[in-house]
């Protein structure tokens, strides 16, 4: 039982930036924009938020650095795939490129070579709910991990009941409808990216502000692509990427367990299990495959 | 008399040389419903689109109510209570009716579905649209969905609604339900504009009909005291063939190429093409008359290699074609002028490269390019066919006369026993169009069968020997070209029945 | 008036992008140097000046560009096809893994035929690996760029596993494949350097690439296939054989790329093998412009561009990451400054066609 406890608790640990990136995509995909920048795009924030974070002595201003950073780098992304019409994913990558050299270029500036990495003071505490159960174990959490647990319900209500979320669906499934609407297509994707940045600069600062009150070069390690994995795998709905980010989590912290206990397995094949069943999901839908009718295609107007 | 809603007053518009609309003059009541009627090019799409915003006129003006207005943009016009469906409907097809309608102008931040859904459905149920405000745009047939863009201007309380060719893609039940719909909008005091080439149509719903003619207004009658004739006539412009055709008649009848029952669905299952059986007779040409949008695209996808029908096949010389494979065609002798000319070459390649790319294997027997063969091929091709560039030059460079002549060089200089032209002359001069009937003739003379189809009708007259007639994917009459009357030709592109062709 | 009007841009003009390309990205890394508190212009002597003028690390300079010109060539066999492989990283990968897996095995073989056995190990192992993605999108029409990339992952786990798994050292405990036959080790090619076979290996890539698209039917196909899929379609090209072809000749040649970094500077396969060859793959595909020539150019740029970025992290003490800044930025600034390749500068009044 005890072992189980622990394994969903770490399971929520695990899970939680890798929800907020894949929602961040979500929105942003649902807008017809596939963001490959978004491996880069959280190391810079987890980078930025803990540099601010450590110069200046206060969380809070390094989680808005973060948020910031997020969204700078979102809107490069937009001046890029959706002003400039640039391939998305080549745009995508040098984004990713760029961001990472830039968060490890700048942390061996500042903080040299040296053996121990510095950390924060003091990073943001956990929030213990249900105390005194035997639930408490488990929503030990940091408080963005509530926050991101709270954001899924929200975002599908903004997307499904909001007219930001009408709109947004409709500059990635038919652009032109949208302009013919009224609608400045454009902007409704700025502001798709903007949100989305935001949260993928939520997911960095969760793991250098919380997680770990530190920066590494290896912190993000992969979770951008297990994330777009995630969002084609939860159908492009926050409650499927929910499940997705959950299934994903659960396989990580199973892993990193059975590691701890030193029972012999594979476990990179846990590790490698959501992207296997995310090329399988794809294979089987094919054309049918549910993508936001405008994604990858940058609008132009007719003539124009 | 009542007062107009909008009057036009000597509304121009110009392209370059070419005068797309010249003063036209017309007024729009409430409450009736307004034909416009005209061939391919008469100016129909330009002056409607000045209507909306899109084009702003060289001259003239518009008068809304009594004050002068400017629409520069569809925004403007739709606030201004003008209306436009498109033959291209612009939904969402993963949106509900609801959310298409609204979309735009959702009223607040937080849409509250059920409010939402009662008012599209009491717009609908006012206009007489059946329409269920909750089922998605891609569960709904082209109909439904036509409705739901006759809604959504409804919603955004048009006065003036302005359907360009809306019966095209709507079966003939969806059509009379549309006219239904119409008539329901006229009596609720709205000015309708139906756009449209289809007589009996034209005719069957509209008070008043208005003819366009190489851009300008050739009349404007009360449906009542007119008939098909006389509006065929109006439209056409002449009461006989003016033109010098050839009067050579071929005696013996080879067919070089035949087609049998081809039937071809387009993907919301509507038939496109359906059971269209044909032969192309060596030395002659064969038009194919015909208004833009049924079924030539799709009969000149089958016969150049690009489309495997649903049913049906094709024979060169008795021998059947392996349908939906372009080489095949290509190799078996079959020369192709696509509908598209810029589906024909890729611009980022060079002249030589599209002069010889289409019969590749012939330049290179082991895999490898034979550099000196294409550029000598290319060279000559470029001298024969009088192509101004240089083999190396970006074919992106080129106008559009001379990528039409490295099409037709590169496939008429194989001496293919049948050549399909479709749109040969389409957007050129007058001296690459000259020069592009020569070279039809030509083959001809030379013993080819030469298909050709085109939206204009002088050039199927000037240059057949035999015609067809092709409606709604059917072949619907058959003429010897020097026997064809033009009122009769009209009349059954148009859809009429009242003709025994 | 002057304005821009799509239309092919004059020759000069094409030929003077990437100088401008390259200006532009000095220029905007020049901030960040300066924001480092070194002055730029040191930082690019050292950087792009420097290495040039020793042996050592003229030579070092071809060791590092081995691997990005296969993975550029790679690239852009795909690419130039319209095939968008995202995926050359994890080719690059299976491609060192097969040559892993069959290497040691080559103890009693000559050197001769040790080495191509080697060779058809990596290239076979890109292809399987570029396989699935390729059939995906020629038969179900699934967008290559996600299954590519994610696919980049699963073999770094897979690898990962067997690191951690059957091919830890029992003693030292180091997670490393077992040594390949020296029989089967790529030779130096120039005495008292680094410089191997592979690095001949990316010179007939090259040679191949340049053969192939500007004189084999295949490769006009190819091209023709990538710049226009419906017009090539007309004109009688097989458009998804061909698309097929290039993907998977694209996978094999990221192989090689693996197999050479395990043959020619390792002889055994690590984590982190490859610090992301196949990602900068791309930029020298992109860079290079699609072409033999601007990609061998290009992939020497991006070597010195690493060499260099190392030689003045330890002159000058500016992070070598600095390289990674140049060598992305460099892929965006190209990315927008191609955009004006579409367009021509006229100077006249707006006439608008005729519809």
């Amino acid at each position: 039982m005890d072992f189980v406890i622990a394994l969903l608790g770490a399971t929520l640990r695990i899970f939680t930036p890798i929800l907020l990136a894949a929602l961040g995509e979500t929105l942003i995909e649902r807008a017809g924009i596939l963001n490959l920048g978004i491996e880069g795009t959280m190391l810079l924030s987890a980078f930025s938020g803990f540099v601010v974070a450590q110069l200046s002595g206060s969380l809070w201003l390094g989680l808005s650095a973060a948020l910031l950073t997020g969204i700078l780098l979102c809107v490069f992304m937009g001046l890029l795939s959706v002003t400039l019409g640039l391939n998305q994913h080549v745009a995508g990558l040098g984004i990713t490129l760029l961001a990472s050299g830039l968060a490890l270029f700048s942390f061996r500036i500042l903080y040299g070579g040296s053996s121990t990495p510095p950390s924060l003071e003091r990073s943001f505490a956990q929030l213990a709910l249900f105390k005194g159960t035997a639930l408490e174990p488990i929503f030990s959490q940091y408080g963005i991990t509530y926050i991101a647990l709270l954001l899924v319900p929200i975002l599908g209500w903004l997307l499904m009941h909001t007219s930001f979320g009408l709109r947004l669906r409709s500059v990635g499934e038919n652009p032109e409808a949208a302009d013919i609407a009224g609608l400045n297509v454009y902007w409704v994707r700025y502001q798709a990216l903007i949100v989305g940045g935001a949260l993928m600069g939520l997911a960095g600062a969760y793991l250098s502000l919380a997680q770990l009150g530190a920066f590494t070069h290896g912190m993000v390690n992969g979770r951008g692509w297990v994330a777009i994995a995630i969002v084609i795998f939860g159908n492009w709905q926050p409650s499927k990427v929910f499940y997705g980010a959950l299934l994903f989590g659960f396989l990580q912290a199973l892993q990193l367990r059975l590691q701890a206990q030193g029972i012999p397995l594979p476990y990179e094949a846990l590790l490698a299990l959501p992207y296997i069943i995310t090329i399988i999901i794809l294979a089987l839908a094919g054309r049918n495959a549910s993508y936001p009718a405008a994604l990858l295609k940058a609008y132009r107007r007719e003539g124009a | 008399m009542p007062i107009p809603f909008l009057s036009i007053k000597n509304l121009s518009k110009r392209f370059g040389s070419l005068s797309a609309n010249e003063a036209i003059s017309l007024e729009l009541y409430p409450a009736e419903v307004l034909a416009l009627l005209g061939e391919n090019g008469a100016g129909k799409t330009t002056l409607t689109k000045m209507l909306y915003g899109i084009y702003q006129p060289d001259e003239g003006e518009l008068i809304l109510a009594g004050s002068p207005v400017r629409f520069r943009s569809p925004a403007d016009a739709i606030r201004h209570g003008i209306g436009f469906v498109s033959q291209h409907f612009s939904l969402v097809p993963s949106f509900t009716v609801a959310e298409n309608v609204v979309l735009g102008r959702e009223g607040s931040a937080l849409l509250n579905k059920k409010v939402l859904n009662d008012k599209v459905r009491q717009t609908a149920e006012h206009f007489g649209l059946a329409l269920d405000p909750t089922s998605l745009i891609r569960d709904l047939s082209v109909g439904e969905q036509q409705r739901v863009e006759i809604l959504k201007s409804l919603y955004r309380n048009c006065q003036l609604l302005i359907l360009d060719e809306p019966t095209a893609v709507l079966t003939p039940q969806d059509v009379d339900k549309l006219f239904e719909t119409l008539r329901n909008l006229q009596n609720q005091g709205l000015s309708v504009i139906i756009i449209t080439h289809k007589l009996e149509e034209a005719i069957a719903i509209s008070q008043r009909v208005a003819v366009l003619r190489l851009g300008k207004l050739v009349g404007v009658e009360q449906t009542q005291n007119t008939n098909a004739k006389a509006l065929a006539k109006l439209m056409v412009g002449r009461d006989s063939v003016p033109v010098t055709r050839n009067e050579q008649h071929h005696q013996e009848k080879t067919t070089v190429l035949a087609a049998k029952g081809l039937t071809v669905k387009d993907k919301r299952g509507l038939t496109t093409l359906d059971n269209v059986t044909l032969e192309l007779h060596a030395g002659e040409v064969l038009g194919i008359a015909g208004v833009a949008g049924n079924g030539q695209t799709e009969l000149v996808d089958i016969l150049t290699g690009m489309l495997k029908p649903e049913k049906g096949q094709v024979l060169l010389a008795g021998k059947t074609l392996d349908l939906g494979n372009t080489r095949a065609f290509e190799v078996a002798g079959v020369g192709r002028i696509p509908e598209d000319r810029l589906k024909g070459v890729i611009a980022d390649l060079s002249v030589a490269e599209n002069l010889t790319l289409e019969h590749i294997p012939q330049f290179s027997k082991t895999g490898h390019l034979n550099a000196k063969a294409i550029r000598q091929e290319a060279e000559n091709l470029i001298t024969t066919f009088q192509i101004k560039a240089k083999p190396n030059d970006k074919t992106r460079t080129l106008s559009g006369g001379n990528i039409q002549k490295i099409i037709l060089a590169r496939t008429l200089s194989k001496n293919p026993s049948a050549v399909i032209a479709a749109q040969p002359t389409r957007g050129l001069d007058i001296g690459a169009t000259n020069f592009v009937h020569e070279q039809l003739l030509a083959q001809k003379e030379r013993g080819a069968g030469v298909l050709l189809l085109s939206e204009d009708l002088d050039e199927v007259l000037r240059l057949s020997d035999r015609i067809l007639v092709i409606y709604g994917g059917k072949i619907v009459g058959e003429f010897m070209a020097a026997e064809a009357e033009l009122e009769t030709l009209g009349l059954l592109m148009a859809g009429s029945k009242d003709v025994a062709a | 008036m002057l304005r821009l009007e799509r239309g092919s841009a004059p020759l000069w003009l094409r030929a003077l992008l990437p100088i401008a390309a390259v200006l532009i990205t000095f220029l905007l890394v020049s901030l960040a140097i300066w924001a480092a508190g070194a002055n730029p212009l040191d930082v690019f002597y050292e950087m792009l000046i420097k290495p040039l003028s020793k042996r050592t690390s003229r030579l070092e300079i071809l060791v590092q560009a081995t691997p990005l010109i296969l993975t550029g060539v790679a690239v852009t066999y795909a690419f130039a096809a319209g095939y968008y492989n995202i995926g050359a990283e994890g080719q690059l990968y299976a491609g060192a893994l097969m040559g892993a897996l069959v290497g040691p095995k080559l103890t009693s073989v000559p050197a001769f035929f040790a080495i191509i056995v080697m060779l058809l190990a990596g290239f076979l192992g890109g292809v399987l690996w570029a396989l699935i993605p390729a059939l995906l999108k020629v038969r179900l029409k699934v967008d290559e760029v996600v299954t590519t990339l994610l696919l980049n992952s699963v073999i770094v786990f897979f690898i990962s596993a067997l690191l951690n798994g059957v091919w830890r050292d029992p003693i030292s405990g180091w997670p490393r494949s077992p040594a390949i036959a020296e029989s089967a080790q790529f030779p130096s090619i120039i005495s008292r350097s680094r410089v191997h076979l592979g690095f001949i290996l990316a010179v007939l890539a090259l040679l191949s690439l340049w053969w192939v698209l500007k004189r084999t039917r295949f490769g006009l196909e190819l091209r023709a296939s990538g710049l226009g899929k419906e017009a090539a379609r007309f004109m009688g090209v097989p458009v998804a054989k061909t698309m097929l072809t290039a993907a998977l000749i694209s996978g094999g040649i990221a192989g090689l790329a693996g197999v050479s970094e395990v043959a020619g500077v390792h002889y055994y396969l690590i984590d982190g093998l490859s610090p992301g060859y196949g990602y900068t793959g791309i930029i020298v595909a992109t860079f290079g412009g699609l072409q033999a020539l601007g990609v061998a150019i290009a992939g020497l740029f991006l070597a010195l561009v690493d060499t260099g970025a190392l030689s003045a992290s330890r002159a000058l003490g500016i992070p070598a990451y600095l390289g990674d800044i140049v060598q992305a930025t460099l892929l965006i600034v190209t990315l927008a400054v191609l955009l004006l390749n579409r367009y021509r500068i006229v100077r006249s009044k707006p006439m608008r066609k005729a519809p």
